[in-house]
């Protein structure tokens, strides 16, 4: 037995998922940790060694400053026991259910204004609240078909929402490569426990995309559209395509012609009914938004209005993903679904807010400020590590722009063994579950995309920052799990229309039906059905 | 097929039997720089550079011809350029190429980059650069369905391997010995062992000629290669027809099949470096004709037979 995991120290105030304290192994880890103690340190690097290599020959990579290199993986695996899973798996469901009813309202009749759960300037003033996307009913009444919600763990391991993506939400590829790379560098570890597949994912999404084609097409053409070779993510678009079995096209391999929209083939034009696009709202169609965009299809949004093509994800979900609506989001799945939310979200002063402006600029140097549409770590303030002239020009920024910033106390994420250099050390972690939805049902993959934060203490967990990434196990159900219970919304929480009659008993919601048992509320079947 | 899909796949075709071809070629004839003592080494790396259509100005030795054609990847006559396109070639259409074969392409490419083509014995390079390019149109004909895609692959090949050939037959021409000269043709095409099981170890030029432009077994003659090309395009394009061929490629490969197997050799003979540079243009145009009617997106009018 090596003295691999001798000296780990677990940072203070921070939640270790390995080690509850020093030498004293959480029982989830307590295989991880005996299969890899048993290693050497050098077969342990050698294994590492083989994950980059074997990325590289295959490709699996990421474009960063114009450069492939290997997608970073980690060789200890982060655990998530199937208690924990509970919570985050009916949590994100939950999410996105609500997420898609606001989606729903706002670009319809807007309910939610009426009712005054949020404010209707915070959504009109979003700069990715289309205008052109109002009045648009997108086939199977969905917008949201994939989202990934970005999780971290505080100080007490409560799993806890960081931000929403409901756009174009991008990493699952690696889920899926990760778990194949692990099996084969840590087999011994691997056949001691249940981990729950994720290879499920590539059929659920066609599933899914196909549940969700424009009405009357029985045998619908699915196709994935990128950005090209040069996109960061392109690996991942060509892996959903390969695996999907569907065509992997750019916006010059499509036509839209009388609000139909044709892959351009060799054979001739083909009729495309379904796009999971992977551009931005942006750039998808020269005629409705930029110009100059060359990687779109000029006429697309037409023929998503005609009702001919569906768009995956819809356009104009961005405004969903906007930090400020983001402080709502809880009042959100109270008001649309009748719930407690089950993540909390982390606690958040909206800057635009005078009340919370006024606390927030006295303790800049404690807080993280974050521009609300920002993606990737981008813009990020870390008060306690800036200096008093960038803290200046900070607060010079947010007076200019209050909209534009929230305020967020620095929370030190969960740590996870990492081999750094020749040993193992604490690094930051979060985890981006991913969700589909077809209409029916939101379904979660077991599983998710774990980033690391390499640097020693740095709390930004992004690929184009420095980032690793982990194989994520998540372990199957033991007889002693409880079932997850969710509460139904609190008294004096402000309710849909829909739901405010049935509060006593049953009713029929906008969002499907509930069933009221003694204070707890199950959604059955769907969550936002297609009957209302 | 997406037009775009389909010009990748034509074009890894191509640069693979590309890089496998130039290796075999430079193989042979710096091996005979190495043991000729009287050979006129400034001469010959020129007649290669000639034959290759390489631009290349500066002295005629044997590093400039590993450097423009072998490791070079900035050179776009090089070995290693033609690995590094093909490799970005599949990388733009991945979800098509089996990943059995971006990964032949992928490795290759990092074998290549990490300069294992300029080490200090070029043979070793030579060797590695034929094993991968086998490997990977192994990897193309076992893996891939051998559907419309894969007969863009294997068109690519066979007007790769017509205008190849083409061009180390035309070395010949170059050569003041014709008949050892045939004899390094033959090998560079890999057809030594062919040639001798067919017309025995005779040291002929004529049966050397005739076996490597009118042969029909040898899978690298230029008939048996336009024979190939011309079955792929009839593939691609399947329409019924009592007139004529389909579209402008098939045209152009058609004629130049029937010149080489109605004429007699020796009128092929009489102006054979004026063939075999006629070849090389109707490679150019067959690739010109395919890329317009399969890669540009245009539809070739097809007639809707019936009453009207």
């Amino acid at each position: 037995m090596s003295a691999i995991f001798d000296g780990y120290q677990p940072r203070p105030a921070t939640y270790d998922e390995m080690f509850q304290a020093q030498e004293q192994v959480r029982g989830a880890y307590a295989g991880v940790q005996r299969q890899v103690q048993g290693l050497t340190l050098a077969d342990l690097s050698a294994r590492a060694e083989y994950l980059s290599h074997t990325y590289l020959d295959q490709g699996v990579t990421f474009d960063l400053g114009g450069e492939e290199r290997p997608f970073p993986i980690d060789i200890v695996p982060r655990l998530i026991d199937n208690q924990s899973w509970q919570a985050v798996e009916t949590g994100v469901a939950q999410r996105v259910a609500a997420l898609e009813a606001f989606l729903s309202d706002i670009y319809g009749e807007g309910q939610v204004f009426n009712d005054r759960v949020i404010p209707r300037r915070v959504v009109t003033s979003s700069p990715h609240f289309l205008r052109v996307a109002k009045g648009v009913e997108p086939p199977g009444k969905v917008r949201v078909h994939v989202a990934g919600i970005d999780l971290i763990r505080d100080s007490d391991g409560t799993f806890r929402v960081l931000e929403d993506n409901v756009r174009i939400p991008s990493g699952v590829s690696y889920v899926m490569t990760n778990r194949r790379a692990m099996s084969a560098a840590l087999p011994e570890a691997f056949a001691h426990h249940r981990i729950r597949p994720v290879s499920q994912y590539p059929g659920k999404l066609l599933a899914a995309l196909r549940a969700c084609a424009p009405s009357g097409v029985t045998d619908p053409t699915v196709v994935v559209l990128t950005p090209g070779a040069y996109n960061a993510a392109y690996f991942e678009h060509a892996l959903l395509a390969r695996l999907m079995g569907v065509r992997l096209v750019e916006g010059r391999d499509l036509l839209a012609q009388g609000g139909r929209v044709m892959v351009r083939t060799t054979h001739g034009l083909f009729p495309v009914h379904v796009i999971y696009r992977r551009v931005d709202d942006d750039f998808l169609d020269p005629v409705a938004f930029r110009r100059d965009s060359v990687l779109g299809v000029p006429g697309l949004l037409n023929a998503a209005r005609s009702g001919n093509v569906t768009i995956a994800n819809a356009v104009g979900n961005g405004v969903a993903d906007d930090k400020l609506v983001y402080t709502y989001v809880p009042d959100l799945i109270r008001y649309y679904l009748g719930q407690e939310p089950i993540l909390p979200n982390v606690d958040t002063w909206r800057m635009e807010d005078p009340e919370h402006r006024a606390q927030v600029l006295d303790r800049l140097d404690e807080l993280v400020l974050k521009p609300v549409d920002g993606a990737g770590g981008k813009g990020i303030v870390i008060g306690p590590r800036a200096t008093k002239a960038e803290l200046a020009d900070l607060r010079a920024r947010l007076l200019a722009d209050p909209r534009g910033w929230i305020a967020q106390p620095v929370v030190q994420l969960s740590t996870v063994p990492t081999l750094v250099g020749d040993r193992l050390a604490p690094r930051h972690v979060d985890l981006r579950p991913f969700a589909i939805n077809d209409g029916e049902k939101v379904w979660v993959l077991p599983g998710g995309l774990t980033r690391v934060a390499l640097p020693e203490g740095e709390l930004i967990v992004n690929s184009s920052q420095g980032g690793g990434s982990k194989d994520t196990w998540v372990l199957a159900a033991e007889p002693t799990d409880t079932q997850i219970q969710v509460q139904s919304a609190a008294e004096g929480a402000v309710l849909h229309p829909g739901l405010r009659a049935g509060r006593m008993g049953q009713a029929q919601t906008p969002t499907g039906m509930v069933q009221s048992m003694g204070g707890m509320t199950q959604v059955l079947g769907t969550p936002f059905g297609s009957e209302h | 097929m997406l037009s775009r899909i389909a010009e990748a796949l034509f074009w890894i075709g191509r640069y693979v039997e590309r890089a496998d071809a130039l290796a075999r070629l430079l193989d042979v004839y710096l091996q005979l720089l190495v043991e000729d003592p009287v050979i006129d080494r400034e001469a010959t790396c020129r007649s290669i550079f000639a034959a290759m259509g390489a631009q290349h100005d500066g002295v005629n030795d044997p590093d400039a011809v590993l450097r423009v054609l072998l490791w070079d990847s900035t050179s776009p006559s090089s070995i290693a350029f033609a690995l590094e396109t093909a490799r970005e070639n599949a990388r733009r259409s991945r979800e098509v190429v089996s990943t059995e074969l971006w990964e032949g392409l992928n490795t290759t490419y990092y074998m290549v980059s990490n300069c294992q083509l300029s080490g200090p014995r070029p043979a070793d390079g030579f060797r590695l650069v034929r094993e991968r390019a086998n490997l990977i149109t192994a990897l193309a004909d076992q893996t891939q369905s051998h559907d419309d895609g894969w007969q863009f692959i294997v068109l690519g090949r066979s007007i790769e391997r017509i205008d190849m050939t083409s061009r180390m037959i035309q070395m010949t021409t170059y050569a003041t010995a014709p008949s050892a000269s045939w004899l390094l043709t033959l090998r560079a095409c890999g057809g030594a062992h062919a040639f001798t099981r067919t017309y025995r170890a005779i040291e002929s030029p004529r049966a050397a000629a005739e076996f490597l432009l009118q042969d029909r077994l040898f899978p690298r003659s230029i008939a048996y290669s336009l024979g190939q090309a011309a079955a792929c395009l009839e593939v691609l394009d399947p329409r019924q027809r009592r007139v004529g061929f389909g579209g402008d490629a098939a045209r152009i490969i058609g004629r130049a099949r029937a010149r080489m197997d109605y004429l007699s050799l020796t009128e092929l003979l009489s102006d054979l470096a004026g063939e075999m540079s006629a070849l090389q243009s109707m490679c150019g145009e067959a690739t010109e004709a395919v890329a317009h009617r399969y890669f540009e997106g245009a539809v070739a009018p097809e007639w809707l037979g019936g009453p009207l």
